[in-house]
């Protein structure tokens, strides 16, 4: 396992961020508009939302660049800022985090379809090596490759990733088939783990979905399957609109009362997705209980236990 | 017909040369390409549509037969106009304002093209404006909407309201779907139904137009 994981996994459970789209869309990004672009054109803002989750409790958040990829950012008419907006996207996080928590930079799918003919496997491995070496030049300290339909374009993924020797963590969507339990192109928990993990991902998981509850199984399918560490990132249930608004139903608490089992199924990085926000994470927070003091880190780092980078 | 049961297991398995390959066999026997139609293409996609319940098939086998369906359906759909057979209805399909995903928009104009119906799809962004002129000159009589985000679900609203200001509501049954999109919602805003899965939008957009399933 990679330093970094070790010394973060050490003290139980990981808590990562909660949904960025909705929390800019809060600070006045328009609705439709690419959420991404803000690192260069309202990067204060965006610092914001990457400083609320570290306030919140946040031992890791991510980046604001989940669609900055050259394949989507195509259908935005900005390909040519593709590697500046991630760079910045990282620097923000990474400024915002301080040595309060890590930064794990997210990259999202390309939006085509490969099984479609859409895009090729080699455009769509270019696309995300692009990405993966702007973010690690904006020097986040691992990437996330997230909401992945398709096992072919997360394996792409995984492959650009490794090539900047971070520790990268892929999850998958399930959301599809009969019991809500397998991705769109009908793999399970347990085929995306063995193929993540011989694949050489250093984390797998799941992210977005139907809500927490769905994914307290498909951890428990994941971690048997697997020797790597978990991520789970879920969303808030489903949308209902309430007077016009587009409102999650799910509340924290309700949310944080299935962390418990989560963690029973194996979880080590808990966060949330679509319709999640720092209350979320505060309440996951509490659930989770105490983190383990400054003192008590920076004193076992200069006991020069193993995973801790020489600072 | 049974002699050109090899269509039916092409569509079924999603080989679209042979589906190809054995209606130009079948048009040049002269069969009758409405029997073709009604005997075979379409048992073999209500087939691949159960087989996708049954957790058989997923999106990848979807798209396949859907292609192998349409293959044969590019020979036979002339020879339909030709004698004067209408499809099964004219659907105007696209993804709402403000939304780029296409995914599970595409699927679905797939599966509604293989199942028979004509498709008219707007693409993504589509305005309200946009939907109401494909109605009223397109002359569709479904219109399907597609939202992946939250946040551009209530544009599906918006074209609704549109519709019935251009007084052409009655006219056309609204289908509805995408991520975020519940049975609830679609009866909150006034849709005609909803489906969370591609095949049964087929079924659903035959049962709004009653043409049984």
């Amino acid at each position: 396992m990679k330093p970094l994981l070790v010394r973060l996994l050490q003290d139980g459970p990981v808590i990562t961020d909660g949904a960025w789209g909705t929390e800019l869309q809060a600070r006045g990004l328009a609705i439709g508009d690419f959420p991404d672009v803000w690192n260069l054109s309202h990067p204060d803002r965006v610092t914001e939302v990457a400083r609320a989750y570290v306030e919140a409790g946040s031992q890791i958040i991510l980046t604001n660049t989940f669609g900055a990829n050259r394949i989507r950012m195509a259908d935005h008419g900005a390909p040519e800022q593709v590697a500046e907006i991630n760079r910045r996207g990282a620097q923000l996080s990474i400024q915002a985090a301080g040595n309060r928590a890590s930064v794990f930079a997210s990259i999202g799918p390309t939006g085509k379809l490969l099984m479609a003919h859409e895009v090729t496997l080699d455009e769509v491995r270019a696309a995300f090596v692009e990405q993966a070496q702007a973010l690690a030049q904006g020097g986040a300290h691992g990437l996330v490759i997230e909401t992945m339909s398709d096992l072919d374009e997360a394996k792409a993924a995984l492959d650009a990733a490794q090539r900047t020797g971070l520790p990268v963590v892929v999850c998958m969507v399930f959301d599809a088939g009969r019991e809500k339990d397998r991705t769109m192109t009908g793999a399970t928990p347990e085929q995306v783990a063995r193929e993540l993990t011989g694949a050489g991902a250093d984390v797998i998981g799941a992210n977005c979905g139907l809500g927490i509850e769905g994914y307290v199984p498909v951890c428990r399918r994941l971690k048997a399957a697997t020797d790597l560490p978990i991520w789970i990132k879920a969303n808030a249930g489903l949308p209902t609109l309430v007077g016009g608004n587009v409102v999650y139903q799910t509340t924290p608490d309700q949310f944080a009362s299935h962390v418990p089992a989560l963690i029973e199924a194996g979880a080590s990085f808990i966060g949330g997705c679509c319709g999640t926000n720092p209350s979320f994470i505060r309440a996951v927070r509490d659930v989770r209980g105490p983190l383990p003091s400054a003192e008590r880190l920076i004193a076992r780092s200069t006991r020069g236990e193993p995973g801790h980078p020489a600072t | 017909m049974q002699e050109y049961k090899a269509l039916h297991d092409a569509i079924l398995s999603g080989d679209a040369a042979t589906a190809r390959a054995v209606t130009e066999k079948a048009l040049a026997a002269s069969a009758d390409p409405l029997r073709l139609v009604n005997d075979l293409m379409v048992p073999a996609m209500d087939e691949v549509g159960r087989r996708f319940e049954c957790n058989e098939y997923f999106v990848p086998e979807l798209l396949i037969s859907a292609r192998a369906m349409k293959a044969a359906l590019e020979l036979i759909r002339p020879l339909l106009i030709a004698r004067g057979d209408e499809p099964a209805g004219r659907v105007a399909i696209g993804t709402v304002k403000g939304d780029l995903h296409d995914i599970g928009k595409n699927l679905v104009a797939a599966m509604l093209e293989g199942g028979g119906f004509e498709v008219i799809d707007l693409g993504v962004n589509v305005s309200p404006e946009q939907f109401v002129k494909a109605v009223r000159e397109g002359k569709a009589n479904v219109v399907a909407m597609s939202a992946l985000l939250t946040t551009t679900m209530p544009a599906m609203k918006t074209t609704i309201e549109a519709l019935e200001q251009a007084g052409l509501r009655e006219k056309v049954k609204v289908l509805i779907g995408g991520a975020p999109i519940t049975q609830k919602y679609a009866e909150e805003i006034g849709a005609d139904g909803y489906s969370d899965n591609a095949p049964a939008a087929v079924s659903l957009a035959k049962k709004q137009l009653a043409l049984g399933a």
